[in-house]
């Protein structure tokens, strides 16, 4: 859950690092607010939200705005936002926040726009859900909720077929169950597939990711202690991924970085754990695999969520009032619908869940899985997990040492003890 | 000033103009600009970060902005086994990337010093690595270093070497960011040594020569010891530029928390180390503490390399 949403290359994310502080500070352009005036609006992101295509229609309709997105790193994005809100100066007019960096940012709720009285309704989305965006007592809604990350299980049929394992997706969620199932069927894919550079996942992050999102905590508990040290689950979750690391399953590549783009393009890996927003990755970095994909429940509890995002408006920002305007838009059903047809975002909106059009919706991409259903059914079922300001950066801990095992770098226990280490360099 | 002023002079003062006076403060206005700017972006941020590094300021934690720990940062920095992690890479990779550099740098200039056409060519050549960005650089040859299809372990397939992971191992990813420093400056340095190479008078060649001295003979005992100045110069400037190595650590981090400095912290050093704690975790107070330390450790290398090439000039001048 932590490790969430990265969407962005690690160099060029390295290079927006550098730059970043230098490019924020050119921010909106003319100031005051008569509604005729031109006005730039500023969005920072931390990944390709799919919001292009939408902000040349809201010019269309608004011919006096135009919405200029800048988009860094995960990392790097969080980072600044919560230095420029600090300063109160540098932030654009919308900044996103994802759902596991969300915490870190509650006590800052007064910098940012309350929602409630500019006539945005919370309701909309369920309980878990707007309190994660909101102030500690709940009376301040500073973020509006975009995205969530239900889970699926992306596979490739092809190669499922060339290793002997079942091809449909009824097949493929019956055979693995559960996470045993899921490692065990990775040992016989291994055996039966020729090509033995092609592994069973991507990378261990990922595999962790999803089972730890479907465990009741994660490296909070409810009263905000960081228990990565005391919680069963998470171990456990650690245990499995680093025993598949270690019997050859992962292909080792770190998730979200250049050469995890390539993986998809040069096929090699052959299942992803695969939260709604996975499906753009997949369909921007191998676009020539269309069909070759297709989409099976995921193992385990058969829910989880992982990712998912919110926009808000600093109040530092200079046209605060039409960047609000533009935050209700984007994240409105019709949009909210479109992204999801379009690019794979899966709405929150309750509503949203039981439209037609949504529920029913499958894609071509993926050999026409009911994708819609699949992501609704999960969304039904999510049990929220609670999150801490540090969530992201003890994700980012745990992560390092998974790919320290998978480099062979280090033993699973030296890469635990290293991992503890730097979840409390972080914590204290 | 003052010395000057009483000196007993025979030459009778021509009265002073009232512009005299002012003409005499006109090179401290010359000058102060230079002392402006640096108090303002040099000597403030090094104090106020003093000041900060003695506070438990951090971003989660509203209210300990001010909040005077002493020198508590200091002595957790001690224990940390990060910091020395980093101080262990920094000093590595700052030996990796000087040593080859300045002989590989010595030995460029000594190509360049020959008669050659396109002299002019070859020299503004080997400069530009340098004006090129970090940025750019570190990211191409990030790609060059990469595991599955990065043209170096091609080559290196060739003989019959299996993939290497150059980020994985401390020695690799030493040896591959070593090569990324060595790459943008040799050029450099080895312009300053062509520089100095030319001052040098021909005649000493000519009787070297004379006295049946070989062309490598000549650059062992006439050439490297008259440039002992400036290679001094180069070594100090060079260790310095490695204990801030900054952009291309970071850089060559495949990953998503690149200030990291890979899984294991391999290549973490103590300029990334001191943004990670700063800029990533928001711990301000910890951080100021590192940047001092930092400070402190570049004071001390910078004095050893100039004690050990003192000595070592001393020694072999006898």
């Amino acid at each position: 859950m932590s490790t969430a949403l990265w969407r962005r290359s690690a160099a060029v994310a390295g290079a927006a690092l550098l730059l970043a502080p230098i490019a924020a500070c050119g921010d909106s352009s003319a100031s005051g607010s008569s509604g005729s005036e031109k006005i730039t609006l500023t969005v920072n992101l931390f990944g390709d939200f799919g919001y292009k295509d939408l902000y040349a229609k809201y010019s269309q309709e608004h011919p006096n705005i135009t919405v200029k997105e800048n988009v860094t790193d995960y990392g790097t994005h969080h980072k600044n936002l919560q230095a420029h809100l600090i300063a109160n100066a540098g932030a654009a007019d919308i900044e996103a926040i994802e759902i596991g960096q969300v915490a870190g940012f509650t006590g800052m709720a007064a910098k940012l726009v309350d929602f409630n009285s500019q006539g945005v309704d919370k309701n909309q989305w369920s309980e878990w859900r707007w309190r994660f965006g909101s102030s500690a007592d709940g009376k301040q809604l500073f973020g509006v909720s975009t995205d969530m990350g239900g889970l699926g299980l992306c596979y490739r049929s092809d190669m499922f077929a060339k290793a002997g394992l079942p091809t449909k997706r009824e097949d493929v969620s019956k055979l693995i169950n559960s996470w045993d199932d899921y490692f065990t069927a990775g040992t016989q894919f291994l055996a039966k597939y020729p090509d033995k550079s092609v592994k069973w996942f991507d990378s261990a992050s990922n595999v962790y990711n999803a089972i730890l999102a479907q465990a009741p905590q994660a490296s909070y508990d409810e009263s905000g202690k960081v228990i990565v040290d005391s919680n069963p689950d998470l171990k456990k979750a650690w245990d499995l991924t680093v025993n598949a690391v270690q019997a050859g399953q992962s292909a080792a590549i770190p998730a979200f970085t250049p050469a995890w783009n390539t993986g998809f393009a040069k096929g090699q890996f052959a299942t992803v754990t695969c939260p709604s927003w996975m499906m753009a990755e997949i369909k921007t970095n191998a676009p020539d695999t269309k069909g070759k994909w297709d989409m099976a429940t995921i193992p385990g509890t058969h829910g989880g969520n992982w990712g998912g995002s919110f926009l808000t408006v600093p109040k530092s920002g200079k046209h605060t009032k039409e960047a609000v305007e533009l935050a209700k838009w984007l994240t409105a059903p019709d949009q909210e619908e479109w992204l999801f047809k379009n690019k794979g975002n899966f709405p929150s909106d309750i509503a949203l869940w039981d439209r037609p059009d949504i529920a029913n919706y499958t894609d071509p991409f993926f050999t026409d899985a009911p994708v819609g259903q699949i992501f609704s059914d999960s969304a039904k079922n999510l049990k929220p997990q609670p999150y801490g300001p540090h969530s992201g950066d003890i994700g980012n801990a745990i992560g390092n040492a998974l790919v320290s095992v998978e480099q062979k770098k280090a033993t699973p226990d030296q890469a635990w003890t290293k991992a503890l280490a730097d979840v409390k360099n972080v914590t204290s | 000033m003052t010395a000057l002023l009483e000196r007993p002079s025979a030459v009778k003062r021509p009265p002073r103009a009232p512009g005299v006076k002012a003409g005499k403060r006109a090179p401290y206005g010359f000058i102060a600009p230079f002392f402006v700017v640096f108090g303002i972006f040099g000597l403030f941020p090094l104090v106020y970060t003093a000041y900060v590094s003695l506070t438990g300021w951090r971003a989660d934690q509203p209210g300990s902005e001010h909040s005077l720990v002493g020198f508590d940062n200091y002595a957790k920095l001690l224990h940390d086994q990060f910091f020395w992690n980093a101080l262990k890479n920094t000093v590595g990779i700052g030996i990796l990337a000087t040593v080859p550099q300045l002989l590989l740098a010595l030995g460029v200039a000594h190509l360049l010093n020959y008669r050659v056409r396109g002299r002019t060519f070859f020299r503004m050549g080997v400069l530009l690595p340098n004006i090129t960005s970090v940025a750019a650089v570190t990211i191409i040859f990030t790609q060059l270093f990469g595991r599955d299809f990065g043209l170096i372990n091609w080559v290196l397939g060739l003989f019959g070497v299996h993939h290497i992971e150059w980020q994985a191992g401390t020695a690799s990813s030493w040896i591959a960011i070593a090569t990324i420093v060595t790459w943008r400056w040799t050029g450099y340095n080895a312009l300053i040594y062509l520089a100095s190479m030319q001052a040098i008078p021909f005649e000493l060649y000519e009787s070297a020569a004379l006295d049946g001295a070989s062309k490598w003979r000549q650059f062992w005992s006439v050439t490297v010891p008259l440039l002992r100045p400036t290679i001094l110069f180069t070594i100090v400037v060079s260790t310095i530029g490695n204990l801030q190595l900054f952009g291309e650590p970071l850089l060559f981090s495949n990953s998503q928390s690149p200030t990291n400095g890979g899984s294991q912290h391999q290549f973490q050093t103590l300029a990334v180390y001191t943004y990670d704690q700063f800029w990533q975790k928001f711990k301000y107070g910890y951080g100021a503490a590192i940047s001092w330390a930092l400070f402190l450790v570049i004071v001390i290398m910078v004095g050893l390399a100039l004690t050990l090439s003192r000595r070592l000039r001393g020694v072999s001048d006898e």
